[in-house]
């Protein structure tokens, strides 16, 4: 599923912050955590990640794991050094006045699942 | 941005990357700049990976405990060494340190998300071998190998 399909999705209530020309990246998997440690030792390349936080930090971790986007939740807007460094790196933000619980929750109904799940269960 | 090696034929490479403490608005160009290379010189994808996780924590740990550092690579055909080094406070119990969860960073640090007390055990997951030095009042120094096969 590619991130404009998600863009059009009403359910998800999403706005495009920054990172247009990345619409196109296809989603592989999600991942959600505010913990940006947690997010560079479990995200895989291609998640779309749901995060509350804002500042530019969460684009260097999207870029070092090449994540398919970022979906800022719970209304929280992002500075506009974090929208200005993610248009320089072409990652895509979106922004949603849904809890990250609910947007969750409804990107799984839409059918994006965890890349790594069956690894983390695996792992007990 | 990303330095191409001139000589794309021989994988020996060297860079050396300043970071400077308490920078966050520049936080994760120095690891941005490592993968940049690491990708240049056709590493396989999963040691670019774990080259990536392990310099960003060790750039993150200099940026919110020290005063200053610098992260240096080298790549060899069998092997890529990162080494960070800084001037700082240095750490007081390196085994403390490594556990997960154990963090000395201030609140307004962990409100952004860092200092989660993964950095060092992150960076032993993907490294090959990590070996840590420090004097405490006067800086850390990890040498970190992640293997080429």
């Amino acid at each position: 599923m590619q991130l404009k399909t998600l863009l059009e999705a009403p359910e998800l209530g999403l706005n495009l912050k920054a990172g247009r020309s990345g619409l196109e990246r296809e989603v592989r998997g999600g991942y959600t955590s505010d913990l940006l440690s947690h997010v560079m030792s479990r995200a895989r390349e291609g998640d779309l990640w749901v995060t509350v936080q804002a500042h530019q930090n969460i684009v260097a971790v999207a870029v070092l794991l090449n994540l398919a986007g970022i979906i800022i939740a719970g209304g929280i807007e992002p500075q506009e050094d974090t929208l200005s460094k993610a248009d320089a790196e072409g990652v895509t933000i979106f922004t949603t006045n849904l809890p990250a619980f609910e947007v969750v929750g409804r990107l799984y109904a839409l059918g994006i699942r965890a890349s790594n799940s069956y690894a983390a269960l695996a792992q007990g | 941005m990303a330095e191409v090696p001139a000589m794309s034929h021989d994988p020996s490479y060297d860079l050396k990357i300043p970071v400077i403490g308490h920078d966050f608005l520049r936080a994760g160009e120095a690891a941005s700049r490592i993968k940049k290379v690491l990708q240049a010189l056709n590493l396989p994808p999963q040691v670019i990976r774990r080259a990536s996780i392990s310099a960003y924590e060790a750039e993150m740990n200099i940026i919110i405990h020290a005063y200053r550092g610098q992260l240096a690579l080298k790549v060899t055909p069998d092997a890529l060494t990162l080494v960070a080094e800084d001037e700082g406070p240095g750490i007081q119990d390196i085994d403390l340190a490594m556990q997960e969860g154990y963090s000395t960073a201030p609140d307004e640090i962990r409100e952004m998300g860092f200092g989660a007390g993964m950095g060092l055990p992150n960076i032993k997951k993907s490294a090959d071998k990590l070996t840590i030095t420090s004097t405490v009042g006067q800086g850390t120094r990890l040498e970190i190998v992640i293997r080429i096969s």
